[in-house]
């Protein structure tokens, strides 16, 4: 199990600090992993930062990772997930001529089917997006790789965990 | 509680009001506050507005001109190392900050406290690629425990006192501070408080009762029980607890590199360095021990060998301060996080008193061999050469254990940790880590300026001598009355010992052509003199430990001696080899 190669979310809380993407990022990269996904975003704490990572490693190397992420001054605490113990969503857009929204029909179903909202629609062009599972989109790029597809994004990976994590608690410690 | 740790002086300035000042006289302020009493460093134009403060404060602390940035984060590293206050270091802009990198990367990887402070183009400035602009912030942030830019005068002090508190909490290491021109020229209210902690940042974890329990269990059912300690014990002040638990539990004690001098040699149960040229008996017995103790050392690959084979059938207790460590290279038992002071400390009355009388004798017995192989030969050589273990041996006995040894890197290196001998805690200064050559000459002045009352001795090899020689320029200035010793063997004498060993005698770029030694220091007005033959030897280490100036001795050794024991890298160290 340690040894296996495995798809894992890494949430990491931290003070909001200019710098802090290339020392987190360094971490990897010294090791020569590849980071899959970043993201950066606000948390349920006010002025706390929060990470979400996704990597492929042993688990041995996850926690020896984690253990170099949380050693940063400015990392408030580290965590490693799989897939089963996060709910986890990546987001995308897709840019398409508008005139095969009325030409093709069957883009209609898909847009449908695929519970994909359509964002804006002009003359030239609409816009489709879609939150869900990596093969969720991955199957709607497919389908509508066919009919030609002028601009496609893709977030990283966001993830809240099954599990507690008790942040505001650490914090309320320190200020006793 | 803080406040009854401070001096007087430190008290003065916590109480002033609120002074409108600019921002560099502030970062000298801090600097005051902080208790520092000299720095080293280079001026250069975006520095020069706190190069003007420290002129002015100059009755108050003392700034000492290096001769290249490099140098200047080394003598703030010996400072740092012989005396556990934060070493400073300051330099300009673009070149003069990416030249403190080698420093601050040696001390980041040997834990040493220090804060460099670096002068950055202004801040309307960044990012244009400004004349001697360098993205230094971004540069140091993989070798540093902390760094940050300022950009406006206000954040001075709280930044300031964050990086001294960062530099010597918990593991510490080194912090930058990159300070742009205007917000050195911008005037605000100044008051200075110390950092007391930072809610991210937990330095010394809590050392758990019921680890001590597991680790006092596994100890006193132990047979064959070892410690190994590292700098952990020195940096958390904790020499004397790891001496009562040794003589305790009877527990024969090996050191690494940076260990080193925590106990004094002569110890009974101090059994010797281990790694890839320590000791013979400590490191064949490592792969015999039933419970390993590793203290505040870290596993390093030089330490371990090949890893595989390394301790497997010991249970291993680890005693660490830095969470990261555990597990990262040996897997660990029982894992005693916190500070080495207290957890040795509460480790004590856990344990029952004993004495390990027949597995303490294997390693004298194992001692044995290596003198009769490699010691005896190191020490007091037959042949005609001069040998580097002599010379160690004459500086010994001369000073009786008393002097610092301010070591560089490579195989003089190696004979200065085996064979100096130490009865002072703080006394072995060497770059262990990143085997940084040029580090002694810098380091030994930072060391004697921090500790005036102790000899500092330097030994240095002739490569490294020359990397960071101009020094001489320093001690000069100074009259820090160091003193210097070139164990010259006109060779990169380890790698040439690679070359030999390993790569069937092709000495690629290894031999030296040097120069006149002697005449150069003289060239500095330091007194000097070299050595070539035995019966020299002891009268001119005698008038150079009598000197009370810097002294440079040249010692002209046997060109290509090898250091032994080895473990060749990639072996087991129980498969160490004794020739
Ligand atoms: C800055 C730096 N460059 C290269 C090395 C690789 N290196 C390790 S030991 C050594 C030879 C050192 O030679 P010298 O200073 O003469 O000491 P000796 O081994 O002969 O005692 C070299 C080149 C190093 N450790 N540091």
């Amino acid at each position: 199990m340690e040894k296996e190669i495995i798809q894992f979310t890494v949430s990491v809380y931290t003070e909001n600090n200019i710098g802090l993407l290339n020392r987190i990022s360094a971490i990897f990269q010294r090791r020569h992993i590849n980071i899959e996904s970043i993201n950066s975003s606000a948390s349920e704490i006010e002025g706390v930062t929060r990470w979400t990572i996704l990597v492929n490693m042993t688990e041995e190397q996850m926690k020896k990772i984690i253990g170099q992420i949380e050693k940063q001054v400015e990392v408030i605490k580290a965590y490693y997930h799989t897939d089963e113990e996060t709910i986890y969503q990546e987001s995308c857009m897709f840019k398409i001529k508008s005139d095969l929204l009325f030409d093709e029909r069957q883009i209609q179903n898909i847009i449908k089917e695929s519970n994909a909202r359509i964002v804006t629609v002009n003359k030239e062009f609409f816009v489709l997006e879609k939150s869900g599972r990596r093969n969720e989109i991955e199957l709607l790029h497919r389908e509508l790789s066919a009919f030609g597809i002028m601009q496609f994004v893709r977030s990283g990976r966001i993830a809240v965990t099954k599990d507690e994590m008790k942040i505001t608690e650490m914090l309320a410690a320190f200020n006793n | 509680m803080i406040m009854e740790t401070l001096t007087v002086k430190q008290k003065q300035y916590l109480k002033q009001p609120k002074e409108r000042i600019s921002g560099s006289e502030a970062i000298v302020r801090c600097l005051l506050a902080e208790g520092v009493d000299v720095l080293y460093g280079y001026p250069g134009g975006a520095i020069m507005p706190v190069y003007d403060e420290l002129y002015k404060y100059q009755d108050k602390i003392h700034h000492v001109l290096t001769r290249h940035e490099q140098g200047a984060t080394h003598s703030a590293q010996g400072y740092a190392r012989i005396s556990g206050k934060v070493g400073v270091a300051m330099a300009t802009s673009g070149p003069g900050a990416t030249n403190l990198i080698t420093g601050i990367a040696d001390a980041q990887i040997d834990s040493t406290p220090i804060v460099c402070i670096t002068g950055q183009v202004p801040s309307h400035l960044l990012g244009s690629d400004a004349f001697q602009e360098t993205d230094i912030v971004g540069i140091s942030t993989p070798v540093t425990k902390w760094n940050h830019q300022i950009t406006k005068a206000s954040e001075i002090p709280e930044v300031m006192a964050k990086a001294f508190y960062i530099a010597k909490s918990g593991r510490p290491g080194p912090v930058l501070i990159d300070i742009t021109k205007d917000a050195q020229f911008e005037e605000f209210d100044f008051q200075y408080k110390k950092c007391e902690g930072i809610r991210s940042y937990n330095p010394v974890p809590k050392v758990e009762d019921s680890k001590l329990e597991e680790a006092a269990d596994l100890i006193n059912n132990a047979k064959k029980p070892m410690i190994i300690w590292g700098q952990g014990v020195i940096l958390g002040k904790a020499e004397e607890e790891l001496k009562a638990v040794i003589e305790k539990a009877g527990i024969p004690s090996a050191w690494t590199i940076m260990g080193a001098s925590a106990i004094p040699t002569s110890h009974p149960l101090n059994i010797g360095m281990v790694g890839m040229h320590g000791n013979y008996a400590p490191n064949v017995l490592t792969n015999e021990c039933d419970v390993l103790i590793a203290i505040g050392m870290r596993f390093d690959d030089r330490v371990t060998g090949k890893l595989d084979d390394y301790a497997t059938q010991a249970k291993v207790i680890h005693f660490e301060i830095d969470p990261a460590e555990i597990d990262k290279n040996v897997k660990t038992d029982v894992a005693v996080l916190g500070d080495s002071k207290e957890s040795l400390a509460k480790l004590l009355p856990l344990l029952n008193a004993n004495s390990h009388t027949e597995w303490l004798q294997k390693f004298k017995d194992l001692y044995a061999v290596e003198f009769e192989k490699v010691i005896k030969n190191d020490l007091h050589p037959i042949k005609e050469g001069l040998t580097m273990g002599e010379v160690l041996n004459e500086i010994n006995t001369q000073s009786k254990g008393e002097a610092a040894i301010v070591s560089d890197v490579g195989q003089h290196q190696m004979i200065a940790c085996r064979y100096a001998e130490f009865n002072v805690s703080r006394s072995n200064i060497t770059s262990g880590g990143l085997g940084t050559m040029g580090f002694a000459l810098p380091a030994a002045i930072g060391a004697k300026m921090a500790a005036p009352e102790r000899e500092v001795v330097a030994v240095i090899g002739d490569g490294g001598y020359q990397m960071t020689i101009q020094e001489l320029g320093t001690i000069f200035q100074t009259k820090v009355p160091v003193k210097i010793v070139v164990l010259n063997n006109d060779f990169l004498g380890m790698v040439r010992q690679w070359q030999q060993l390993f790569f069937d005698k092709r000495y690629a770029s290894t031999e030296m052509t040097n120069p006149d030694f002697v005449a150069i220091a003289k060239g500095y007005y330091v007194n000097a003199k070299r050595v070539t033959k035995r019966e020299e030897l002891s009268s001119v280490v005698e008038e150079m430990m009598q000197s009370k100036d810097a002294y440079f001795l040249e010692v002209c050794v046997e060109k290509e001696d090898n250091v032994f024991p080895m473990v060749p890298s990639g072996a087991s160290v129980s498969d160490i080899r004794l020739e």
